[in-house]
């Protein structure tokens, strides 16, 4: 438990954007610390994900742009320059086994979204 | 359980043979682990696909054509040592040592150490830019040294050294020659005709070729400059790659006192044993049968015996088949089993088509019973059912001659894939057949490449079966019952046409509204770009709004196509290719101030290259100012109108070709549809718009205009056919409304015109019924549905520039809007710019 709770107290939030800049079942970049973040709005489904905005294939700059979607109950998006997918719970590329994208936890409260960095 | 303690196996060479032995070998004692493997390579990195190694060029990386990665051997417990040659075996001690110092022991040691490219004795082959083609530094040499070189060449003009000629073509170089010693192109593989006709398309592409050639030496201080040949001529070259030949590596071998053949090459046995039993020799180093395989296919095979035979299996190595078929440059060539041999010993077919670049010859035999063996050079569609009548021996029909050229009349000849035999090879790289494969389709539900290329790594060497896995999980499923119905995919059952009837039906205007009622799930990056169109070409509203920007693919969502490195270009419509000497101006102008590439495109305009997303909506305001709309690049709609100059000028023109061109972009511009519309107007019979190569084509004659459909560039090029012969402007416009129409209410998504009428029962002759005789009495809802469509046009990029709401997605990032993508870079290139190469 103490352990859990720790790593829990090392999430930093940082304040990245307002909810209406991320599109309606879509995506948006955000620029934190120098790192590029891509954030989804799933709307859909209720949910808020956000990920390396980097797509590992030909490292474009990308992911943000790209459509999201699900493939069974994973939410998913695609890269709009090779279609690679990637789940947006584990980052995980779901039609190629060799790439791997970070996912960060997402908090939207009062209108302002928010991204966690360990 | 074994009490003996564990044997050590070491493989020399991590090439794609002694990968594939040690993926075997894993896979072979999953279950009881028997062997601890050692594995020597001399390259720095790990086993890649060799086959695919002009992929290179294209873009593919080292990592993509790796063949499993460096943690792969990691997991399997095996030891890896890169850039670390074996440079001594100890057969008395059963230890190889390496370069760095390794002694390594072993019970049985793997001799997998390859090829090296053949490099004949000519003066002169040291010189800088001079290069072999064997490996990704190789590559990586000739990319660098091509930038600085215009005129290259090519010895050997054998399958290697074709694919080399093609990569220095696609390296940019201004000449390409191809050098060869005999007098016939791919001497192993095709017979003169074929040679002759391989030439002529080579040619046409670029290439020079030069036939029974004797290179004498190579000229130039310490760098090449030039080729002298024997027979006194020269060529002059800034570099030259050598591709005459493989070399066996058996230097280890000879060295450590195995007995190697004299051409090269270690010998072994039918088991692939030396004459010391604890040492093996498998791929492209060995000598098997008196001979070298020089193709990866049999190399597995030989992978397989050992690693079979490690397990106590019975399996012996047998003559392996050599039939290849390759693209080259965009010509198809295939060989397959004997075919050389000749008359009195067997009956030849042969066709040769000269103008259409087609040769094809089988080898029947004598009884006209069994296929013997074949070329085919131009058009090698047949040669997977070629290559399996071969190898199975199956009876052909009484008309042989039926099997190159389709039989003409009456159903196809032979009963297609599913007639082939139970045993019959369909993979040969993975040795896997056909009922393996049906048995995964059908028993084990594996109904797409993807997940049959899992289930049974089928389709995952050369990828030449693909073609036939497809046709056999259709033909699994037409067998089992399955109706198979093209649904768009898992989240919508319907096809698309199904799917815009009901949309319409229930004036459906939003992609939720569709999936709510229609479908399930979230949707996909396949199902919403559908809709998207279908919700396009039924309403007509702007595709950015209501929530449709994204379900719009990237390029629709930003209206713009996006480039490599994350830039966009932007391209304003020039109808029919006519522009003022002031509007050239404004675009020269706009492309100055930011910063963009020019090139003149194949569709008769300007497209402006590397704009940053956020300067997007500055840059269209521009245009729009000047009188400019949206060409719709990015759309799956009309392209562009070609045309030519016509009677306005032209001595021989009939009619204005380039008014009505203007007047049918006009028309159709913005009409969404399952793909891209491109059409031409030309103004007489010389056909300098290319009209016959589009979607819809018009060709001006003395009466009126001739109107062609269905035609296509592409990776398959195909002529229009006739729709309609000397009609007024008026029935031409008319016909088009209803052809198009009827394309984008009954197409599948992303079909051109020419697949979706080659896929139509009844073909040209039923589309003449329903858009020329309307015997569906359908016209005149098409005609009023296109008209729709024409009177709400409005130019998406004026749209978003006037509107505030709009113009804020266009900012990389949406916390700093201002700033540009820092990780966009350039390279400069001609006094301007191109994007940077991808790594
Ligand atoms: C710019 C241009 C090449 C050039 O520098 O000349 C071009 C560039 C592209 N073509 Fe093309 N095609 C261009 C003329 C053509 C032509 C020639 C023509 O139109 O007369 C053809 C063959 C004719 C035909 O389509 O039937 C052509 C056949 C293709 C195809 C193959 C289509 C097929 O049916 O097989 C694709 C791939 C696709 O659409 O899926 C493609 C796709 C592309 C894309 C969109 C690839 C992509 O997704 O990024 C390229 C993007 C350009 C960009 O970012 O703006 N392009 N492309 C030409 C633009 C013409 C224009 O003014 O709009
Ligand atoms: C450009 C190109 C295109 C080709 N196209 C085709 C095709 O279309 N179809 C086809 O079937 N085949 C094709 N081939 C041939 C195919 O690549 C070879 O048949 C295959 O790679 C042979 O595999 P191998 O493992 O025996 O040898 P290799 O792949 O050459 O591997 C041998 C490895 O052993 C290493 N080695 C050598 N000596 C030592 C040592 N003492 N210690 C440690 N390591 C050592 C080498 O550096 C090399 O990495 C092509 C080849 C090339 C170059
Ligand atoms: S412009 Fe067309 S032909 Fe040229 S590289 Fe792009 S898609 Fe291929
Ligand atoms: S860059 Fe993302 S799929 Fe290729």
């Amino acid at each position: 438990m103490e352990t859990l709770f720790a790593e829990k107290e090392e999430i930093i939030w940082y304040l990245a954007c307002r909810a209406e800049d991320v599109p309606v079942d879509g995506g948006a970049c955000v620029l934190i610390n120098g790192h590029q973040i891509a954030i989804y709005n799933f709307a859909r489904r209720g949910e808020w994900y956000a990920t390396d905005n980097e797509c590992p294939h030909r490292q474009q700059m990308a992911l943000s742009r790209g459509m999201i979607g699900s493939q069974g109950d994973e939410p998913k998006v695609a890269c709009p320059f090779h279609k690679k997918t990637f789940s947006l719970q584990t980052g995980q590329c779901l039609n190629d086994d060799g790439y791997q994208i970070m996912t960060f936890p997402v908090k939207v409260t009062n209108g302002m979204v928010y991204i966690g960095v360990e | 359980m074994n009490t003996n303690k564990m044997r050590h196996v070491v493989v020399v060479g991590n090439g794609m043979v002694g990968y594939k032995f040690c993926e075997k070998l894993v896979a072979k004692q999953k279950n009881g682990v028997q062997f601890t493997l050692t594995v020597f390579g001399e390259e720095p990195r790990v086993a890649y696909d060799r086959v695919h190694l002009s992929a290179y060029f294209d873009g593919k990386t080292a990592e993509d054509l790796t063949m499993a990665p460096e943690s792969w051997y990691a997991e399997n417990g095996i030891q890896l040592y890169l850039t670390d040659p074996v440079v001594d075996i100890d057969r008395k001690r059963k230890e190889v040592r390496s370069h760095h110092g390794m002694v390594v022991p072993y019970d049985y040691l793997i001799l997998a150490t390859g090829s090296g490219a053949f490099v004949p004795p000519v003066a002169g082959v040291e010189k800088d830019g001079v290069f072999v083609y064997r490996t990704i530094e190789d590559l990586d040499l000739i990319q660098s040294y091509a930038r600085r070189a215009r005129k290259g060449a090519v010895m050997g003009g054998g399958l290697l050294g074709l694919e080399a000629a093609k990569a220095l073509l696609d390296l940019g170089l201004e000449t390409a020659h191809v050098i060869e010693f005999a007098p016939r192109l791919m001497p192993r593989q095709i017979d003169d005709a074929g040679s002759g006709i391989l030439q002529r398309q080579l040619e046409a592409l670029g290439l020079n070729i030069h036939l029974s050639k004797s290179t004498q030496e190579i000229t130039g201080e310490d760098t090449i400059k030039g080729i002298q040949f024997a027979d006194g001529s020269t060529l002059d070259v800034d570099m030259l790659i050598i591709s005459a030949g493989i070399r066996p590596r058996d230097e280890l071998a000879k060295a450590t006192g195995l007995d190697t053949h004299p051409r090269g090459g270690i010998v072994v046995d039918n088991f692939l044993q030396t004459a010391d039993p604890a040492v093996f020799a498998i791929g492209e180093c060995a000598v098997v049968h008196h001979m070298i395989y020089g193709l990866v296919a049999p190399g597995y095979e030989m992978a397989e015996v050992v690693a079979s035979r490690l397990m106590g299996e019975e399996k012996e190595f047998k003559p392996f088949d050599m039939s290849t078929k390759l693209k080259l440059i965009g010509t198809d060539v295939a060989s397959f089993g004997d075919p050389f041999i000749a008359e009195p010993s067997c009956r030849t077919i042969a066709y040769e088509n000269k103008a259409k670049g087609v040769y094809k010859r089988i080898n029947i035999s004598a009884d006209g019973k069994t296929l013997l063996g074949g070329i085919l050079v131009g058009d090698a569609d047949q040669y997977n059912m070629l290559l399996q009548t071969c190898k199975n021996k199956t009876i052909l029909p009484p008309d042989p001659e039926d099997l190159i050229l389709g039989s003409r009349g009456g159903e196809e000849a032979g009963a297609g894939v599913m007639g082939l035999p139970d045993d019959a090879l369909i993979c040969s790289c993975e040795a896997i057949t056909k009922a393996m494969l049906c048995h995964e389709i059908g028993e084990n539900g594996h109904t797409t490449i993807d997940s049959l290329k899992k289930a049974t790594k089928a389709c995952t060497g050369c990828g030449g079966c693909t073609p036939l896995v497809k046709d056999l999980i259709q033909g699994v499923q037409k067998q089992q019952g399955h109706y198979v119905r093209n649904v768009l995919c898992e989240h919508i059952d319907y096809t698309r046409q199904e799917l815009l009837d009901l949309v319409k039906m229930n004036s459906l205007k939003t992609f939720d509204d569709v999936l709510d009622t229609f479908g399930k799930g979230d949707g996909c990056e396949v199902c919403k770009p559908a809709v998207a169109s279908i919700l396009a070409s039924l309403w007509n509203e702007n595709i950015l709004e209501k929530g449709r920007a994204t379900i719009q693919d990237s390029n629709d969502r930003f209206l713009a196509n996006i480039q490599k490195g994350g830039t966009y270009s932007v391209v304003p419509r020039i109808p029919g290719g006519e522009i003022t000497p002031d509007k050239l101006i404004v675009i020269g102008q706009v492309a100055k101030k930011y910063g963009l590439y020019t090139k003149i495109t194949g569709g008769q305009r300007i497209d402006l290259f590397g704009a940053h997303v956020g300067d997007l909506p500055l840059i269209w305001e521009e245009l729009i100012n000047a009188g400019f709309e949206s060409g719709h690049a990015y759309g799956k709609s009309l392209r562009t109108v070609k045309s030519c100059v016509g009677s306005t000028w032209c001595r021989f023109g009939v009619q204005d070709s380039v008014s009505f061109a203007i007047e049918v972009e006009d028309r159709y511009k913005g009409v969404r549809s399952p793909h891209k519309i491109k059409s031409g107007v030309s103004g007489c019979i010389r056909e300098c718009a290319e009209a016959q190569s589009k979607d819809f084509g018009i060709i001006a004659t003395e009466k009126g205009w001739n109107l062609y459909v269905g035609g296509n560039g592409g990776s398959k090029p195909q002529h229009a056919q006739l729709l309609a012969s000397d009609v007024d402007k008026e029935t031409c416009i008319r016909y088009i409304d209803r052809f198009l129409m009827f394309y984008i209410k009954t197409a599948d998504p992303l079909t051109r015109t020419a697949t979706w009428m080659n896929k139509m029962e009844g073909g040209m002759t039923y589309l003449k019924a329903v858009v020329v005789d309307d015997v569906l009495g359908i016209a005149d809802d098409l005609e009023r549905e296109m008209q729709l469509l024409v009177d709400t046009f409005k130019c998406e990029w004026k749209e978003v520039v006037d509107n505030p709401e709009l113009r804020k997605r266009f900012a990389h990032f949406v916390n700093v809007p201002e700033q540009k993508d820092p990780t966009v870079e350039f390279e400069s290139l001609r006094e301007m710019k191109r994007a940077k190469e991808w790594k």
